[in-house]
């Protein structure tokens, strides 16, 4: 899972920085990431992992890092992280 | 009774007394200015511990409000000021540089004015050119064509800038630089439509200073937390007070003529009637608003949340667009009475000010950003309450 949201970062967050050189925790808006870019990412994982982002998880928050990212898939789509 | 509002009335009539010379001549509102330090009203939001009033954000709007009535460049002085203010006390409690700056706008009456955007970034305050750079426990900074609302008269200036040399345009850090620590070189002068007398002329500003003075917090959580909200909300405050007195202008012109005539309402008091159904929605939608922020901001998670970012755009949006049609109305109701200057239902002035709201962060470009979020955020089907 952490590979598959590494690519969409590298699509969609128009990063500074190649998103294969982050660590899973580095805070994406300092490589880069704005608000509009992590909306394009969001609409991205929704239609790979087939999954909505509720209204709870729509804060700058959820979208700081790869790792943060993991966590609301793991928490919309438990059987992912198996 | 409640005491700040009550110290605002001097203001109130510094603000009338000056007003038409201000717009006439371009020139900064400094009676009303002065009279607001002199009542201690520039630190109204500070907390008490710190030497302020420790007001609500409603009372801040109320007074925005009674100063619009008089005096929108008053108005807009008082806002953008407090706006600032707002950045601190949300952001700058933790810092000890910050507090006892907060304690010298308190015991100074400090006038703060703001450097958030510069020639490159197309009026986008949130991507930086220039960038802080850092030289030991000092940083230095160089910003050009800053537009800086009342930069000349003001006593601190907070500037926004790239968190370091090697970080992206959206890597923002926001700083503190007092009078003495910058250098102001105008490029650009303020002979505008309206709101002539915020002086928002354009300058290039370089200033060194320690980097304590940096906040710590990233550009755009100050940016959603309170620059963003308080800015709307007092801004559209500012829109409300001169639309309620452009319509009470026509009223009174209404009631004149009424009771000239016993034939049946006139054409113009149809219009009245109309814009106060306008009106109303403004005023509601700025209430609504202060009460909504009131609330996130105890609720991280919905100060950060989209749907909040949405409400405050669509606030400033919507009272906009309300201020000029309750205007227009107004003028269409007084006639040539109010398109003269210097009658009592003169409205060319407040015509002239309001303009400036559709394009103080430009509504296109907030509609623009809307669209984009509303990509994510869900429409909200519930009445609340």
């Amino acid at each position: 899972m952490l590979d598959t949201i590494r690519r969409l970062v590298e699509e969609q967050g128009r990063l500074s920085v190649a998103a294969a050189a982050l660590r899973d925790d580095a805070d994406l808006y300092a490589s880069g990431l704005t608000s509009f870019a992590a909306v394009q990412l969001m609409l991205a994982l929704e239609e790979e992992f087939d999954v909505e982002f509720p209204e709870r998880m729509l804060n700058r928050r959820s979208f700081a890092s790869i790792a943060a990212i993991a966590s609301c898939i793991s928490e919309l789509k438990p059987e992912e992280v198996a | 009774m409640n005491a700040p509002l009550d110290r605002g009335a001097t203001v109130v009539a510094a603000a009338a007394l000056h007003a038409d010379d201000v717009d006439r001549r371009g020139r900064f509102p400094a009676e009303a200015v002065q009279a607001l330090k002199d009542s201690r009203l520039l630190s109204l939001m500070i907390p008490g511990e710190l030497g302020g009033a420790g007001a609500p954000l409603a009372d801040v709007a109320e007074l925005c409000t009674m100063l619009g009535h008089q005096c929108a460049s008053t108005a807009m002085v008082f806002a953008m000021h407090q706006i600032k203010v707002s950045s601190l006390v949300a952001h700058g409690m933790e810092s000890e540089w910050h507090r006892d700056f907060m304690r010298r706008v308190c015991d100074g009456q400090l006038l703060l004015a703001s450097a958030t955007t510069e020639g490159g970034v197309g009026g986008n305050m949130r991507n930086s050119v220039c960038a802080f750079e850092r030289d030991g426990d000092m940083f230095r900074v160089a910003k050009e064509g800053a537009l800086i609302s009342y930069g000349a008269q003001a006593d601190a200036i907070l500037v926004t800038a790239r968190r370091a040399a090697d970080a992206p345009a959206s890597d923002q850090r926001m700083a503190v630089l007092t009078r003495g620590q910058y250098r102001l070189e105008r490029s650009g002068e303020w002979d505008a439509l309206g709101m002539r007398g915020t002086c928002s002329e354009g300058f290039t500003l370089s200033g060194e200073a320690p980097y304590a003075q940096i906040l710590e917090s990233e550009f755009a959580d100050i940016a959603s937390h309170s620059m963003l909200a308080t800015a709307h909300l007092l801004w559209s405050s500012v829109w409300y007070g001169v639309a309620s007195d452009a319509l009470g202008r026509a009223q009174a012109f209404v009631r004149k003529e009424a009771r000239k005539r016993f034939d049946g309402p006139t054409p113009g008091s149809l219009r009245l009637a109309e814009a106060s159904t306008k009106l109303q929605l403004m005023r509601a939608n700025i209430v609504e608003g202060l009460k909504r922020f009131e609330r996130a901001k105890s609720e991280p998670d919905d100060l950060n949340s989209m749907s909040f970012a949405v409400t405050m755009n669509n606030i400033k949006i919507g009272s906009s667009e309300l201020a000029i049609e309750i205007i227009n109305h107004a003028l269409l109701i007084t006639g040539i009475a109010g398109y003269k200057n210097g009658t009592p239902y003169s409205v060319g002035r407040h015509m002239r000010d309001a303009l400036s709201a559709r394009v103080m962060i430009s509504n296109d470009r907030i509609l623009s950003n809307m669209s984009s979020l509303l990509l994510a955020q869900r429409i909200d089907a519930r009445l609340g309450g």
